[in-house]
């Protein structure tokens, strides 16, 4: 007879079967899921989650990225090489397709965190997506602290935070009405510690980036950006080689790197365990507009 | 043990860190969000970027002090009234936990939101001012936890350093809890003078009180013995996708994935599926990483059987011997969550069970909870928003239920109103047939 204390689990197990369990209730409950994916570190865990859902059968729903132009060379390679590997079909929502086509303009600071959004809607529209996988974690900031694991969005993809469904038990609530939709946030549950302490047990491989490597960038609000072809030195502002790695990818107009020499998984752990600032704090200049920054964005049909 | 040793999560390889989620329940007037908060910052979980918007955030207002209560109220609805609306959650860990946090907010529909914190939670943890003694608010959350069967219940005395760390204040306000929890169903309570603001007791033993001899409630978190609490006799497999790959690679195969519900499931045991009744035996069980020779909750595997049967979502997987009620007549505990429209006898809803979904009708209200007073009030015709009542429903397939106290996997529902799609209610099976 075993001890029952060898029934147990260990957390990164728990929140594994957690995230496993999420992703099958929405594809058996709902029609048509897309799983969100920018080649971000977190997006990356969600899709081998999704390969551990449903093998040994293939992953029963495409992939899209939300483009807005601003890329890394290095995560453009990544997310290719991995919708390659895994048969996948990759859907790309653009936004300059759409600036083209003049569905959105451009903003007067240049970032397009914003404009992602309508960007967003409609490909969600287009393709009559209901359920949309998306790799936000409530330890990321305060807005998401409050979000559910099944979030409701009304037919204009709005998240309204005084109206949300009751969350209890493992009983999520997906149904919804045509043109509504449901984000679902798999990783709602994990912290940034997990994220990296899964990806070093599972041993996924990882857009370079996200490893300490030599750059040159230049220093603005405190933060160290990329020089490139989105993001330009001001006038003042000496561009300089530092040693830094990306706690975060996205825009790359307005993700920061953070100063680093870790560049192995186990040295990244060791990095993130020690920080005393946040991954949003250190890394997005978008975060910094207001307090409520992220909630706006999110009201209006952001992640 | 001082503030140094919890920080490391991962340098302790020989144990693997286990999950432990807690509910909280208090008012900012409790010292909570204080309590939160020095449970974050000492185990440096609270990051600088975040302490310093907290801060200014406090200095323009006008605070008095550091209002932690701004490190999740970020809404701007609750920045503006000054009060918190939903959950919040939030995450710390230690070497050898890590602990999720469903922070309830203690006064605005305190019911629903403490029953949604309180039904994942492992523990629940109570505040009262040790100035105040228990309040009515500190009655209605402990009758909560032990509605929704949280196995273990923390008391914290707060505010002890106000007191002058008076041990018979603390022992009047222990004992007065424990008499009232004695009342309900409370598996495990413990109780811990602490002030949340100086850090008396929380990570470390207070030096304050040397006539407690308890531990620090960080101590108490993080060795509460939780594997006991899961149900590892009756076998509950909830049937949540089949999975039959579209391959030329794998061919002939057909697994039912699920979450282990309650039980512990292995290759050769004899089962039973319902609602067909048909028996047949385990050939494997495997995840994505292989076979493995049991599986238990909270695991999500596949299951293979040996016959091929026609199963499909929303059946149960249990023994022949041991298995859960089909039915269709439910006697439940309901506790009603919608502002809108009050539960009405003769109301059809949606049914969500485990992975089953059905339609039911309210064919009784046999009373309602006065949840200060545990008076049952027979007269009322409906339940509204946070009200909690006994109510006899219909459902059109049956559910394959076990009693809520038993199993809080295949004994809790949520109601759903078809019209609007909202979650309406909560319910957990009292007894069936």
């Amino acid at each position: 007879m075993t001890s029952p204390a060898a029934y147990q689990v260990s957390h990164l197990d728990a929140l594994e079967a957690e995230s496993i369990f999420v992703m099958r209730e929405v594809v058996a409950e709902m029609e048509r899921p897309v799983l969100l994916f920018s080649g971000g570190k977190d997006s990356i865990v969600m899709l081998r989650l999704a390969q551990k859902a449903f093998a040994p059968a293939n992953i029963p729903f495409p992939v899209m990225h939300v483009d807005t132009g601003h890329n890394f060379p290095e995560v453009l390679d990544y997310r290719d090489q991995r919708v390659a590997e895994l048969g996948l079909q990759l859907i790309v929502a653009s936004v300059p397709e759409a600036l083209n086509k003049g569905l959105v303009r451009e903003s007067a600071d240049g970032m397009r965190n914003r404009i992602q959004t309508p960007v967003l809607l409609e490909a969600v529209e287009k393709h009559r997506f209901d359920a949309l996988f998306g790799g936000a974690r409530r330890d990321e900031e305060k807005a998401r602290a409050k979000e559910r694991v099944f979030s409701f969005r009304d037919e204009f993809g709005q998240w309204d935070p005084k109206n949300q469904r009751p969350e209890l038990w493992a009983l999520y609530n997906g149904r919804h009405h045509p043109g509504e939709s449901i984000r679902v946030f798999p990783l709602s549950n994990w912290t940034e510690l997990d994220v990296w302490h899964y990806i070093a047990r599972e041993r996924i491989p990882l857009p370079s980036i996200y490893y300490a490597h030599e750059r040159e960038v230049i220093e603005r609000d405190g933060m160290l950006y990329a020089v490139n072809e989105f993001f330009r030195a001001r006038a003042g502002e000496q561009p300089f080689k530092a040693q830094v790695r990306y706690r975060t990818v996205g825009d790359a107009s307005c993700t920061a790197a953070v100063r680093s020499d870790a560049d192995t998984v186990e040295k990244v752990i060791e990095e993130v365990a020690a920080t005393r600032i946040t991954e949003r704090g250190a890394t997005r200049g978008d975060d910094r507009v207001s307090e409520a920054a992220m909630e706006d964005r999110k009201r209006e049909g952001y992640f | 043990m001082s503030v140094e040793t919890l920080a490391p999560a991962e340098s302790d390889t020989a144990r693997p860190m286990d999950l432990l989620r807690f509910a909280t329940a208090g008012s900012v007037d409790d010292g909570k969000s204080t309590l939160i908060g020095r449970l974050l910052y000492d185990t440096k979980s609270l990051f600088t970027d975040q302490l310093a918007a907290v801060e200014a955030v406090s200095a323009a207002r006008g605070d008095e002090y550091t209002n932690l209560a701004l490190l999740t109220d970020g809404l701007r609805a609750e920045r503006e009234q000054g009060i918190t609306i939903d959950v919040a959650y939030r995450y710390f860990a230690t070497p050898r936990r890590k602990f999720i946090i469903a922070d309830t907010p203690g006064h605005i529909q305190y019911t629903r939101n403490m029953v949604t914190g309180a039904s994942t939670a492992d523990l629940a943890l109570i505040l009262v001012d040790a100035r105040k003694g228990l309040v009515e608010q500190s009655r209605r959350h402990a009758f909560l936890c032990s509605l929704l069967r949280v196995p273990h219940l923390v008391l914290c005395v707060n505010k002890m350093d106000l007191v002058d760390w008076s041990q018979e204040v603390y022992e009047r306000i222990a004992d007065e809890f424990t008499a009232f929890a004695a009342k309900l169903d409370v598996p495990d309570l413990t109780v811990v003078p602490v002030s949340a603001l100086k850090g008396d007791n929380i990570v470390t033993r207070s030096e304050n009180m040397p006539w407690y001899e308890g531990p620090s409630l960080l101590h108490h978190l993080e060795r509460v013995h939780i594997a006991s609490d899961r149900n590892l006799v009756d076998v509950r497999f909830p049937v949540q996708y089949v999975i039959r790959p579209q391959s030329t690679t794998v061919t002939d195969y057909r697994g039912y994935a699920g979450q282990v519900a309650s039980g512990v499931l292995k290759p050769g045991d004899e089962i039973m599926v319902l609602p067909s009744g048909f028996t047949s035996r385990i050939a494997a069980v495997e995840t994505a990483d292989g076979p493995v020779d049991e599986a238990f909750p909270p695991m999500s595997v596949t299951v293979r059987l040996t016959d091929e049967l026609d199963i499909s979502r929303g059946d149960m997987i249990c023994r022949p011997n041991n298995a859960p009620m089909a039915v269709q007549d439910i006697e439940a505990m309901v506790c009603w969550m919608d502002e809108t429209r009050p539960l009405q006898v003769g109301g059809r809803y949606a049914i969500k069970h485990t992975t089953r979904s059905a339609r039911a009708i309210v064919r009784g209200l046999h009373y309602r909870l006065d949840i200060n007073s545990l008076h049952r009030d027979e007269t009322v015709g409906e339940l509204k928003l946070n009200e909690i009542g006994r109510v006899r429903l219909r459902t059109t397939v049956p559910l394959l239920a076990d009693e809520y106290r038993r199993n809080r996997t295949t004994g809790g529902f949520v109601i759903i109103d078809e019209a609007t799609n909202r979650t309406v209610g909560a319910g957990m099976i009292v007894e069936a047939g």
